[in-house]
């Protein structure tokens, strides 16, 4: 395809993403760099019959104008990212140096916002991943064992979960374990506790978010896996049977094999997708208990202050991470398409 | 069936079970929240005995019937839930539309491309695709607080095909590199230009690729929730958006129902498309894995 028609043909997608993806994260970063305006303080001098006091206020109009005329704010250089909310050096510095033990340690980097939200991120990632990978395996090898006439139906209750609306799914989920619900109930069955409350208790909630990453990602991974089932080799299996391969053989040694490709996209898409988790913690109002790096930057942007520099400096982290959990990924299909071309 | 997948009885029930227990949990939820959104809050969330929110005792002794519709009328009628519906009507439509036109261009020149910029472009939209959304947004408050954009439903529309558009570009680029190259270049022997081949032979024979696609941007546009929340003033929200801000004013009595009759609401358009669509979505998600 020649240049200037390929230019003209990518045209529109180009300006959108450039526009929409690529200048918003240089907007981040300057924001970044950026802090709010302090408010212009004036002294006012109140006479009585009494004498004078003075008092300081603040001056709406100045502050205002301030505001206007430097919209991002006044430069604070990296101090934001500095501060107790982000990676917080100060904090982090004093409690390596008060360290009863690595234990003590860790407790008051768990207490500080940031590094709360990147340990839950990088543990409901590294937890859900695999687990989705297998849960979506096993539904895929089940569904395919069984008779043709109820695949079809399997299929369409088993993508109900990943299509469905993040936060409605995981509201339904959220319902059903409340203490009122019928899950709720249930565990407290189980667990002999009539107090049990999932809301309550920060274990239980990390472990409801992530049966709901699983829940809801593992479709995805079954119908991969599925079609992939779908072009085995039947030959092969055979070939195995009579070689007397057992079945868990024939799984382990043709099927698996098979298979690996389709694992390294599935884990692509899962780490992409699991790393930015937010829409549970809104759904199970879980922010006393877990929040996500999505989670900080949308809290910071809600409410009637708008926290924008605090917000960017997350995001500016988060992207960062992005590229460093893709690094190897980018690299991987970097050289793949290196030998192909 | 060939001997070598035939198996034992055991094999065999443990399949069923899995495969049970499984569809228990993909579709009892839905199955219960449905039922649930017909009662009254006391026996959707029932102190006293769970069974109450199958058999609707208080719903009994509060309404008269068995069943009540009240959760959707107050939600639809009462807080106007309509308005969001209609919004994220025009939302989706608009995005898909868009997405779909700017989509289907880019990826066919990507998938005839054979210089190492048109990698390059792929590999830059697989890093945007891996960008959370709400990084993106607290790129964008400040600039459209300054020019007046943010609230309208325009400015959203155009950031959702905006954050679409690397998902559909990888998507479509897929399809087109399984239609022949020789399709639409012996047409441009024939004297065509690349545009008049483009749309003479390949836009033709591109529809169920290009429906597949759409599936996809519909739900990413249907669905999401960062930046319609951020990006939409509170009078042009769309259904989600809507849906959880019922949520912020459970305290008073019966808000809750509200939501549990919109997420009833939310859903049924999902369920409805699977049901015409599973074959699309199940080869749009199988496309990107099994075709490279």
């Amino acid at each position: 395809m020649k240049h200037s028609s390929f230019f003209w043909f990518v045209l529109p997608s180009a300006v959108l993403m450039i526009l929409f993806i690529a200048l918003p994260i240089v907007s981040v970063v300057t924001q970044s760099l950026y802090q709010e305006h302090e408010q212009v303080i004036i002294e006012v001098e109140n006479c009585g019959p009494f004498g004078c006091t003075t008092a300081e206020s603040v001056d709406q109009e100045a502050t205002q104008a301030l505001r206007e005329a430097e919209p991002l704010g006044q430069w604070a250089g990296l101090n934001i990212y500095k501060d107790r909310n982000h990676l917080a050096f100060a904090e982090v510095g004093e409690a390596w140096t008060s360290r009863i033990n690595m234990g003590d340690f860790f407790d008051t980097l768990m207490n500080l916002p940031f590094y709360s939200a990147i340990a839950f991120t990088l543990t409901y990632t590294a937890v859900v991943t695999p687990l989705t990978i297998i849960a979506g395996f096993l539904i895929a090898i089940g569904v395919n064992a069984v008779a043709r006439a109820l695949r079809g139906p399997t299929i369409f209750f088993s993508l109900l979960p990943m299509i469905v609306t993040p936060i409605v799914g995981a509201l339904v989920l959220f319902w059903m374990v409340d203490a009122r619900g019928v899950l709720g109930t249930a565990l407290q069955w189980a667990a002999g506790d009539p107090d049990l409350s999932v809301k309550a208790s920060t274990p239980l909630m990390w472990a409801m978010l992530m049966v709901y990453g699983i829940w809801s990602s593992a479709p995805f991974a079954f119908i991969v896996y599925y079609a992939g089932l779908q072009t085995v080799n039947t030959d092969t299996l055979e070939a195995a049977m009579i070689d007397g391969a057992t079945r868990w053989q024939r799984i382990r040694y043709v099927v698996i094999p098979h298979l690996v490709p389709l694992t390294t996209f599935i884990a692509l898409i899962q780490l992409m997708d699991n790393f930015r988790v937010f829409e549970p913690i809104v759904s199970f109002s879980a922010q006393a208990h877990a929040r996500s790096l999505s989670f900080a930057i949308f809290n910071d942007l809600g409410g009637e202050t708008r926290l924008l520099s605090s917000a960017a400096a997350t995001s500016v982290l988060t992207i960062i991470g992005v590229a460093i959990l893709l690094s190897p990924v980018l690299v991987r299909t970097w050289r793949d398409f290196g030998k192909a071309r | 069936m060939s001997k070598a997948t035939r198996m034992s009885p055991t094999v065999s029930a443990l399949a069923y079970g899995l495969l049970g227990l499984w569809l228990i949990m993909a579709a009892f939820p839905f199955l219960w929240t449905l039922w649930g959104s017909f009662k009254v809050e006391g026996d959707f969330f029932s102190k006293a005995d769970w069974a109450n929110s199958i058999f609707g005792t208080l719903t009994r002794v509060e309404t008269g019937g068995s069943f009540t519709g009240d959760g959707y009328y107050g939600a639809w009628v009462q807080e106007e839930f309509w308005r969001a519906a209609l919004n994220t009507l025009i939302v989706c439509v608009c995005v898909v539309t868009i997405s779909l036109t700017c989509g289907t261009l880019g990826g066919y020149a990507l998938s005839r491309s054979t210089y190492r910029y048109a990698f390059w472009f792929l590999l830059f939209a697989l890093m945007f695709r891996a960008m959370p959304p709400l990084t993106l947004v607290s790129g964008y408050l400040l600039p459209f607080f300054e020019w007046n954009l943010w609230g309208h439903l325009s400015t959203t529309i155009i950031v959702l095909v905006a954050i679409n558009q690397p998902f559909t570009l990888w998507m479509l680029h897929a399809f087109f590199k399984n239609i022949p190259k020789d399709l639409d270049e012996s047409a441009m022997v024939d004297g065509c230009t690349r545009f008049q081949a483009f749309r003479h032979v390949i836009i033709p024979v591109m529809w169920p690729g290009v429906i597949t696609t759409g599936l996809f941007s519909f739900l990413l546009a249907y669905n999401d929730f960062a930046v319609t929340t951020m990006l939409l003033s509170k009078e042009n929200q769309t259904m989600v958006p809507k849906l959880v801000s019922f949520l912020g004013t459970t305290q008073t009595k019966g808000n809750v129902m509200f939501a549990v009759a919109a997420v009833v609401s939310v859903t049924a358009p999902l369920f409805v498309m699977i049901l015409f669509f599973q074959k699309q979505i199940v080869s749009g998600l199988t496309a990107g894995a099994v075709k490279g």
